[in-house]
């Protein structure tokens, strides 16, 4: 037996599978990876294999499982005893909660959003013109950008982003557990406090809707409402924020393509799909087994924990011809960055638009962007988060 | 052909309508529905592409002899 690669593993390059990972693309569909508190799981790299595994009902998103694969020890620390709303039920619990926001969520709905995410982002690109070049890209236009959106389609005051944008980034990435407590305990408090003043002054957010459902109905029931509330404006900015900061630098780094974009914009929705594609920034979706489960001419045993890695799923080339490299007239479609099955990304159409919108703008009228520093010096996000720049200094 | 969404499965998730926006929509709760007078239109490859996108495979697209 050869030594398991540990999971989770930091990328080399910001936009690559990391490199530890590498001796397992040999290995798919399926082969076993060490978590930090020395279990061993499933590490799912196949494509098929993840769409037939996501799809399967038998494998649970339950975090309080005494065999779920939690990938760190902070997330244990808040994890373990409680779950998040939506993405920590199964049916039938999850489908009761997901029934209530996706009316918010459509095709149709997220259309008619696109000219208010348009001024925003134009707003955006007004300040960084206005004060630069340089600019600092994550904290000027990537964060602000699905930040703001997020804000106005809940029902969330703006004004209040920096302390939400901090708990956010404490609980994501700590630095320890008790600052991923605390992080989780603050911003439910402020989203608590949130939610109990629209009970006597109703807006138009979406949080306002469930308001007005708990009033009429009974349900959600006050912590429910806090917890979706916490997971829809975690999610609703801080991965569009990381695609729009490493999609940039992507393309910046690929200069062809990026001509390619600049010559063509009809090709930007087709690109945003490869970028989510190639990206994978959520990279590591987890589930333990409530029954036996075969896939691909092997058995995970009830009990067993599996986490998939979004990257390689991504780059499989049984799905993908040439998978490693960026191509704009390739059928992305079916990658998996937003997941699969029931659980796959509520907000996913919200963040084809804002990507599209944002990335479509910078391209359009700063011409001449480029990287302020050199490529190999610009941080990133380690690899037990979502992935993402952590910093992105440019020049036009 | 004829084209059917079973409701209790849809997650609302939009695939259909974004992959095949000329057959497919989503009704004011959000589920997938088929665009009236689109029902048989099961033949185009879109309709196939789209029933694949479906991440909780809701969409089923069937010959049917007359």
């Amino acid at each position: 037996m050869t030594e398991t690669v540990a999971f989770p593993q930091s990328r080399t390059c910001p936009y690559h599978p990391p490199a530890a990972y590498d001796p397992l693309r040999d290995e798919r569909p399926l082969s076993r990876v060490t978590l930090w508190d020395g279990r061993q799981v499933w590490f799912v790299s196949g494509h098929q294999a993840a769409r037939a595994l996501l799809a399967d009902q038998r494998l649970s998103t339950d975090s309080t499982h005494p065999s779920f694969p939690i990938p760190t020890e902070r997330v244990a620390a808040v994890r373990t005893r409680r779950r998040a709303a939506l993405l920590g039920w199964d049916d039938p619990e999850h489908n009761v909660q997901r029934r209530m926001l996706i009316p918010s969520f459509t095709v149709k709905r997220i259309e008619g959003l696109r000219p208010r995410i348009q001024a925003t982002v134009d707003r955006l690109v007004d300040a960084m013109e206005a004060s630069g070049p340089p600019a600092e890209l994550v904290s000027a236009f990537a964060l602000p950008v699905p930040s703001i959106v997020i804000c106005d389609l809940l029902g969330v005051p703006y004004e209040d982003h920096e302390f939400f944008e901090e708990q956010s980034r404490r609980l994501l990435r700590g630095p320890t557990s008790e600052d991923t407590e605390d992080a989780l305990a603050r911003l439910e408090g402020y989203l608590g406090d949130l939610i109990d003043g629209k009970h006597a002054e109703r807006g138009e957010g979406v949080l306002d809707d469930l308001v007005a459902r708990q009033q009429r109905d009974g349900t959600p029931g006050r912590d429910e409402l806090v917890q979706l509330a916490s997971i829809l404006l975690i999610a609703g900015h801080e991965t569009t924020a990381n695609m729009i900061s490493l999609g940039t630098y992507t393309l910046l780094r690929h200069p062809e393509r990026l001509a390619e974009l600049r010559a063509d914009p009809g090709l930007l929705p087709g690109a945003v799909e490869e970028l989510l594609r190639f990206l994978s920034i959520a990279d590591g979706m987890l589930r333990v087994a409530r029954e036996d489960v075969e896939v691909g001419g092997v058995v995970i045993r009830a009990g067993e924990g599996v986490v998939f890695s979004t990257s390689l799923i991504n780059r499989d080339s049984a799905a993908y011809a040439d998978p490693d490299s960026l191509d704009w007239k390739r059928s992305a479609r079916h990658h998996l960055a937003f997941g699969y099955g029931i659980h796959q990304c509520l907000g996913q159409n919200l963040a084809r638009a804002e990507m599209e919108i944002a990335l479509g703008t910078l391209l359009r009228r700063l011409p001449g962007l480029r990287l302020a520093a050199p490529a190999e010096e610009i941080p990133f996000k380690p690899g037990d988060t979502i992935q993402g720049m952590l910093e992105l200094p440019v020049a036009w | 052909m004829r084209i059917s969404i079973d409701t209790d499965v849809c997650i609302g998730a939009g695939q259909c309508a974004l992959v095949s926006p000329e057959v497919f929509t989503q009704d004011d709760d959000g589920f997938g529905t088929v665009v009236p007078g689109r029902a048989s239109d099961a033949g185009g490859p879109l309709v196939r592409e789209a029933a694949r996108s479906c991440p909780v495979r809701a969409i089923t697209v069937e010959e049917v002899t007359a």
